[in-house]
């Protein structure tokens, strides 16, 4: 990705239809946005609005059935399959609501699953998994298998997971949703701290207007449509 | 080797079902050892057999005799290099469970003839001097704890001496080794000349003879010389290809190879749906994990490889395991020596176990890997919402 000043990520007319059985489900309509670089978007909706599918046009985690997706000045719905697996390993990172590790693996070695696709000795690998545990405040939990860890402690080690390889782009599904609220204002200030200082671009699905209220901007998804957006 | 540990934890992740599913592969590879070494066991003389060799027989059966005065006018059948005379004596030691094979030859005719049976030239040379001597196989000598020297009682019920009696004593002057580990050491040689003089019946008559030709490519050809020269007499015979004389020992209990294919046909065939099964259930119970996996960057050639790998290390492990115990258990030697005195796991059968190894988890991992590469990243995140 570039570093320049033009906008991080523009949509262009997206629109997502799914097949069901013999019914079409149009679950995004002629959807356009732009996303500045270093940003902190807050996105809302009620369920089936499209908010997820839009989380994961913007991952690279689907295509659009029609519009262009370009992020960093490169139009990713083009990609091939290969290409864009490897476009997400360098660019995204992605946080989950349900935390998605490995429960076989300790936080050290889930942290470090993104680093496997690079070609990074096992030493430097350590030294980055390394950092970003002591970025989430975890840096004495390398050894814990998840079951060990609270849920707010999982959520950190899936951030650090997102961030081991200093990716642009932080995509977050719905990262509080399985928290109490004490450990989701930290996840919150967690990113709102990767965002300030590590200049991070930060998209958030989130229905919880507490959380939105972190994001530099709030935007609302209607029927598959941007219906408002408001500044923070 | 960096997904290595990515691939044993998942290995980890049913500690039980996984060492369940080794055991059943090991189980499998340890009878597919087993089995190798009785094969090797039951028609292991077929393969240590020369090409230059050809057995003469009687043309009716095996049990018929034939006079060794044949010996001299096979010998001078043009491209006959060498001729041995052998007959079976059948003798037993002291209880009839103590029966191994015992046969009267000719010493310097039989031991040029089978280079494999190694004899020091003292003992050679005891032999040639001592009528009633015997040469006896390492694992023979072991087994009875006899020692160069001792004076030998067998009994032998189809060879009487005149007066009826069936014992007969011999002095081991000597001991074989193989010139290979295929060459069974568990047999007894005497001389004939003390053999023909004791016996009360059919003097003058051996079993069958051992011809060396000096070309194989003309043993066929030669083998019908033989076979004319002797054609319209009272003792006509028939003359084969050792390894043929051979196969036809070993299939009278049977073809040893189709059985023993059968079997582990049946085997490999249960272990592929177990191992198969254990690895489709636990693909398809990480199928949230393999989502993921592909949302941080696997790709799908390298999903569809990590499975590949999670079920051909499952294999390994098991194969290693079970192929392993069969050849610690025929290192040591024959179980029972008396009935399969060659028995171990030859190692062109530990090779054909490594390669059914990687073929197994192959097989097994091709369907899961192939679900695995083909399952979609947004559709395996949405199953877990």
């Amino acid at each position: 990705m570039t570093t320049d000043q033009s906008p991080l990520i523009h949509l262009t007319g997206v629109d997502k239809t799914y097949r069901r059985g013999s019914e079409e489900i149009r679950v995004l309509a002629g959807l356009s946005l732009t996303v500045q670089r270093g940003e902190f978007l807050a996105l809302m909706g009620p369920s089936g609005s499209g908010k997820s599918t839009l989380l994961n046009l913007l991952g690279g985690l689907d295509r659009p059935t029609k519009g262009a997706v370009e992020i960093g000045g490169e139009r990713i719905d083009a990609l091939t399959d290969r290409r864009l697996a490897g476009w997400r390993a360098r660019h995204v990172g992605l946080v989950f609501q349900f935390y998605n590790l490995l429960p076989v693996m300790t936080a050290e070695r889930n942290v470090e699953l993104p680093l496997l696709l690079t070609p990074l000795s096992r030493a430097e690998r350590r030294r980055h998994v390394a950092t970003a545990l002591a970025v989430v405040g975890l840096r004495d939990r390398t050894n814990h298998y998840p079951r060990q860890l609270s849920g707010g402690e999982q959520q950190r080690v899936g951030i650090a997971r997102a961030i081991v390889t200093d990716p642009t782009l932080l995509l977050c599904d719905e990262p509080t949703g399985d928290l109490d609220r004490k450990s989701g204002d930290e996840i919150l200030s967690l990113l709102q701290t990767l965002n300030r200082e590590q200049g991070k671009t930060i998209i958030m699905v989130t229905h919880d207007p507490h959380a939105s209220a972190r994001a530099s901007r709030t935007v609302h998804l209607d029927k598959g449509q941007l219906s408002a957006a408001a500044p923070a | 080797m960096k997904f290595l540990y990515l691939v044993a934890c998942n290995l980890r992740r049913k500690k039980l079902r996984t060492l369940l599913t080794l055991l059943s592969i090991g189980i499998a590879f340890f009878l597919f050892g087993l089995l190798g070494a009785l094969k090797l066991a039951l028609t292991g003389d077929v393969s240590i057999a020369n090409a230059d060799r050809l057995m003469t027989r009687h043309k009716v059966s095996i049990i018929q005799m034939i006079p060794i005065s044949y010996q001299a006018r096979i010998a001078a059948i043009p491209g006959v290099s060498g001729v041995t005379a052998q007959t079976w004596f059948g003798g037993i030691y002291q209880d009839p469970k103590n029966f191994f094979a015992s046969m009267p030859v000719e010493p310097d005719d039989f031991l040029r003839m089978y280079p494999e049976f190694v004899v020091s030239d003292a003992h050679r040379q005891a032999w040639r001097t001592t009528r009633n001597g015997a040469i006896v196989g390492r694992t023979l000598l072991e087994r009875f704890h006899w020692k160069v020297g001792d004076r030998i009682p067998l009994t032998a019920p189809i060879w009487r001496h005149a007066d009826g009696g069936d014992a007969w004593e011999f002095e081991i002057v000597g001991t074989y080794e193989a010139a290979r580990k295929s060459v069974d050491t568990s047999q007894f040689f005497f001389r004939y000349d003390y053999f023909d003089e004791g016996r009360g019946q059919n003097k003058g008559t051996i079993s069958w003879f051992a011809v060396r030709v000096g070309d194989a490519a003309r043993a066929d050809a030669i083998s019908a010389a033989v076979d004319r020269e002797f054609a319209n007499s009272a003792y006509e015979t028939k003359t084969e290809p050792e390894a043929a004389m051979m196969q036809g020992f070993a299939q009278q209990v049977g073809d040893i190879g189709a059985i023993i294919t059968g079997i582990l046909g049946a085997v490999f065939f249960t272990i592929l749906l177990v191992s198969g099964n254990t690895i489709t259930q636990g693909v398809r119970e990480r199928t949230e994990e393999i989502g993921v996996l592909k949302a941080l960057g696997f790709t799908n050639t390298l999903v569809l490889g990590l499975v590949l790998a999670e079920s051909c290390l499952l294999a390994v492990l098991g194969g290693v395991g079970g192929l392993g115990a069969a050849w610690l258990m025929t290192v040591g030697g024959s179980p029972v020596p008396s009935m399969l005195p060659v028995f171990y796991v030859p190692t062109q059968h530990l090779m054909l176990g490594a390669g059914l190894m990687v073929a197994l988890g192959l097989v097994t991992g091709a369907l899961p890997a192939l679900q695995a590469m083909r399952l979609g990243v947004s559709e395996a995140l949405r199953r877990q919402a």
